[in-house]
């Protein structure tokens, strides 16, 4: 196997382009700048086009076409280049475009600073722009994730015709670690629905717009139903050593990497403590989170926000047992010895 | 008039998208330009043969609905991102005809960026601007291109120069760019401005067809409901007022010249794909890394210095190799707060277990470049830990008694060896060989495939052998 050393902004690019994707349409943002360099150097070496667009509502218009045309398509931004974004992902959700977009989420709000932060919880994994939509999210932890999900995340949004996004931090995009590469994919699925500028293809219409309202409400119900089985289907979450853990952590990006290492120390010290980490956000992993509510006496969530993951696990536990929330904000990350503390105040205080 | 206004074979025969019970009229008011100009675009196709290969964008505005009526490939899109999405799908299907077909607020207004630099791009797409000097959809508000003195229902006592500034002459602005090779403003007033217009749409159709040209033709319409004109006095105003601010004619045109731009992309095979991408096998040599099978290994090392010294390369190298040995490996940058105190460093993780955080807090090995990395990190480091720094450039030794301390003079030696950049191999050598954490075999070998500059690989290899030797001569 392959192994090279690499950054997880680099790998994402690799790993979309053995997926089939040929078309990088982006604008830079630190700390997501790798990826149009890599972009900008691989897609055309590839048989691909890359393109720095004028902004990021361009590039996701850019991504837009693309997606309409049949092309397995890439984009990637951070938090303020996201918000830029969301009007142009409405519109993909409504037209029921596949197309993948990476954010490596900076610190906010406004142009905050280029520290890690997860504070674009809210605005990806809930829809973000206008409408009854979502988009699946894909939450990577590792430079080798970056590479797979970069490839998963493509195959998710061809089968269910949806905006997929991967959304990371700083951390996980500026960091190395080796990967081993698979090899790529025979070929991307035909795609009966887009525009090719054949005669075939020549009744295909792309919209978002019905105008009638028992049209759009039917629309609604079908974006729906798709989201009802991408959330039987598709939710995908990690445990690290949680079988008989007492104690869950919850987190997930680099704050599941020092949360790894926090539960070999406390289990070390003989505290019943495992990890769970949502690998997708949307889907939410709300049945690995029910079954281990139901032995666990408490959670605790660790985010690097103001706390927005913590919002969903509450509205899956119902008060069943405690949810806590330890996060930092403005690029900090909260260190292992906070994280172990935290855990030892609220042993006492349960 | 009569033989343009025949339907044409680029229309639907029934347009079955519209909703209601009528399916063979257009959604367009008596009058209103849209129409005429859908007409003049759907005959040309017709007579070029390329119906099927072509691609119709419905911006937001009147016309967006054109795919009720064209039948062709059909994209709808948002409000003045229409050329936008034609840069995605043209290159997508460089074979393809793509029509960015926009009104005055969606082009001149919310979608100036992308026309401004489609253009300047010179996609190879066709661009239909139907200046309109008004919103027509929204209800007759005002255009970028309302004229002074025109009352709209956002300019209620007419535009003024001091409040709106003065209507914006699109066509001008593309014929300055470099790349478009044809812009040209016509009108649907009388029947024969109408027939110059055919021409018109003709040619630039024409240009994408042949060249994969980008063009781009502004249509003075008409539209008399929101100028609450008849169809006929809405024309007229068109012919005298309209065109009078917006003069019409070609704006540029090298299209004799132009020679056509190729969009075709490399044909890559996916045999040749891993190659493409730069992704190479590092190689493994069993043999010699097993003496390191058994070792126990949990480094976190923290290596700092200012930027320029290579201390970032000295813990790529580093974690390269440890990959080489199987090992486990993390390397992360100093970024975000990590950046302040004016020191670049980097943070490495070496370990025969996967790698939780890739965070160093408290470093097992610190390798200080610098005075200030020295006096920022000394006391992280954890007690029994190693301190290595370079002391050819750092005045003071660390005050820690509770941790090994190596001094080097990693700097003095790399300047023997004719090159300063070379002091962060120099430590290399010098902690492989301390801590025996890898074959030095292996990592002098592997410093080609390594290193990107591959004109310093004897210089780095020879900065490896001198650190490892200086630490032979301090075990002596
Ligand atoms: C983001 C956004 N803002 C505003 C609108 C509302 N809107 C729809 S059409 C339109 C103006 C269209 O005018 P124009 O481009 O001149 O086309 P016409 O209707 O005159 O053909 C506006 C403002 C919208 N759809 N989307």
């Amino acid at each position: 196997m392959a192994k090279q050393f690499l950054k997880g902004n680099e790998a994402v690019v690799k790993g979309a382009i053995l997926a089939g994707c040929r078309a990088y349409y982006g604008y830079p943002i630190t700390p997501a700048s790798e990826i149009a360099h890599a972009a900008a150097m691989y897609m055309p070496l590839t048989g691909g086009t890359f393109v720095q667009a004028e902004s990021e509502v361009a590039a996701i218009n850019m991504v837009y076409g693309a997606a309409s045309a049949g092309e397995r398509v890439l984009t990637a931004s951070s938090g303020p280049g996201i918000s830029l974004k969301q009007e142009g992902v409405s519109y993909c959700a409504g037209s029921e475009l596949p197309c993948v977009i990476v954010d490596i989420v900076r610190g906010g709000p406004g142009l905050g600073n280029i520290a890690p932060e997860q504070s674009d919880y809210n605005q990806v994994v809930k829809g973000g722009g206008h409408g009854n939509y979502k988009v699946i999210v894909l939450a990577p932890n590792s430079v080798q994730e970056m590479c797979d999900f970069g490839m998963l995340a493509f195959d998710l949004a061809d089968k269910y015709r949806t905006p997929v996004y991967v959304l990371t931090d700083g951390f996980i995009g500026q960091m190395m670690e080796p990967v081993e590469f698979p090899e790529p994919i025979e070929k991307i699925p035909e795609k009966s629905w887009v525009v090719k500028g054949t005669d075939e293809t020549s009744d295909n219409l792309i919209t978002s717009i019905e105008l009638d309202p028992d049209d759009l409400e039917r629309h609604n119900q079908k974006l729906q139903q798709k989201y009802a089985i991408i959330e039987e289907q598709e939710q995908r979450a990690e445990e690290y050593r949680t079988d008989d853990a007492e104690i869950i952590l919850i987190g997930y990006g680099i704050v599941s990497r020092i949360l790894q290492t926090v539960v070999d120390k406390l289990r070390e010290e003989g505290v019943k403590v495992g990890m769970l980490r949502p690998i997708t956000l949307f889907p939410f992993p709300t049945k690995s989170m029910t079954k281990l509510a139901k032995s666990a006496k408490f959670f605790l969530t660790v985010e690097m926000s103001n706390g927005q993951l913590v919002d969903d696990i509450r509205l899956i536990i119902e008060g069943k047992i405690p949810v806590y929330l330890y996060n930092r904000m403005g690029g900090n990350v909260p260190s292992i010895k906070e994280i172990h503390d935290e855990v030892m105040k609220l042993m006492r205080l349960s | 008039m009569n033989t343009i206004l025949k339907k044409s074979d680029s229309f639907y025969d029934v347009y079955e998208r519209r909703p209601g019970a009528d399916k063979l009229t257009t959604t367009y008011c008596p009058g209103c330009g849209h129409g005429v100009l859908h007409k003049l675009i759907a005959e040309a196709l017709d007579d070029f043969g390329v119906r099927e290969k072509t691609i119709f964008i419905s911006p937001v505005g009147c016309s967006v609905f054109a795919y009720y009526y064209f039948h062709t490939g059909n994209v709808q899109v948002a409000h003045g991102r229409a050329p936008a999405v034609a840069t995605g799908i043209k290159r997508a299907h460089p074979h393809s005809v793509v029509i960015s077909y926009q009104g005055d607020g969606d082009l001149a207004a919310i979608g100036t960026a992308e026309i401004m630099h489609a253009a300047n791009r010179g996609e190879g797409i066709t661009v239909f601007f139907v200046n309109n000097a008004i919103y027509g959809m929204t209800g007759g508000q005002m255009a970028p291109t309302t004229l002074i003195g025109q009352k709209t229902m956002t300019s209620p006592r007419g535009r003024t120069v001091n409040n709106e500034g003065f209507p914006i002459c699109m066509s001008e602005i593309i014929a300055t760019l470099k790349a478009p090779v044809f812009v040209e403003r016509v009108m649907i007033g009388d029947t024969k401005s109408t027939m110059h217009a055919r021409q018109t749409v003709r040619k630039a159709l024409k240009l994408q067809i042949e060249k994969n040209a980008f063009t781009f033709i502004e249509v003075l319409a008409a539209c008399p409901s929101n100028m609450k004109m008849t169809p006929s006095r809405s024309r007229q105003w068109v012919k005298e007022v309209l065109a009078d601010y917006f003069p019409l004619g070609v704006k540029k045109d090298v299209s004799g010249e132009f020679e056509r731009k190729d969009l075709s992309r490399m044909v890559v095979k996916n045999s040749e794909l891993h190659d493409a991408l730069n992704i190479e096998t590092a190689k493994v040599d069993s043999e010699k890394i097993a003496p390191y099978r058994e070792k126990i290994i949990n480094e976190e090392i923290k290596i700092a210095g200012f930027g320029g010294q290579g201390v970032l390369s000295l813990g790529t190298v580093l974690s390269e190799m440890s990959m080489r040995h199987n090992y486990e490996v993390s390397w992360l940058p100093s970024y975000g707060p990590e950046m302040r105190g004016g020191t670049a460093n980097c943070s490495v993780k070496i370990s025969k277990k996967k790698i939780g955080s890739p965070l160093v807090a408290n470093p097992t090995i610190l390798i200080a470049m610098n005075r200030p990395s020295l006096d920022k990190f000394e006391h992280d480091v954890i007690s029994g830990g190693l301190i290595i720094y370079d002391d050819s450039l750092i005045d003071r030794k660390p005050t820690r008694d509770d941790v090994d301390v190596i001094a080097i003079p990693a700097t003095k030696i790399a300047d023997e060896l004719g090159n300063t950049k070379a002091a962060n191999m120099i430590i290399v050598g010098a902690l492989i060989e301390y801590k025996n954490l890898m074959s030095q075999e292996v990592v002098l070998e592997s410093l080609g495939d390594v290193l990107k500059r591959k004109n310093l690989v004897e210089l780095n290899q020879k900065a490896i052998l001198r650190g490892a030797e200086f630490i032979k001569n301090l075990k002596k």
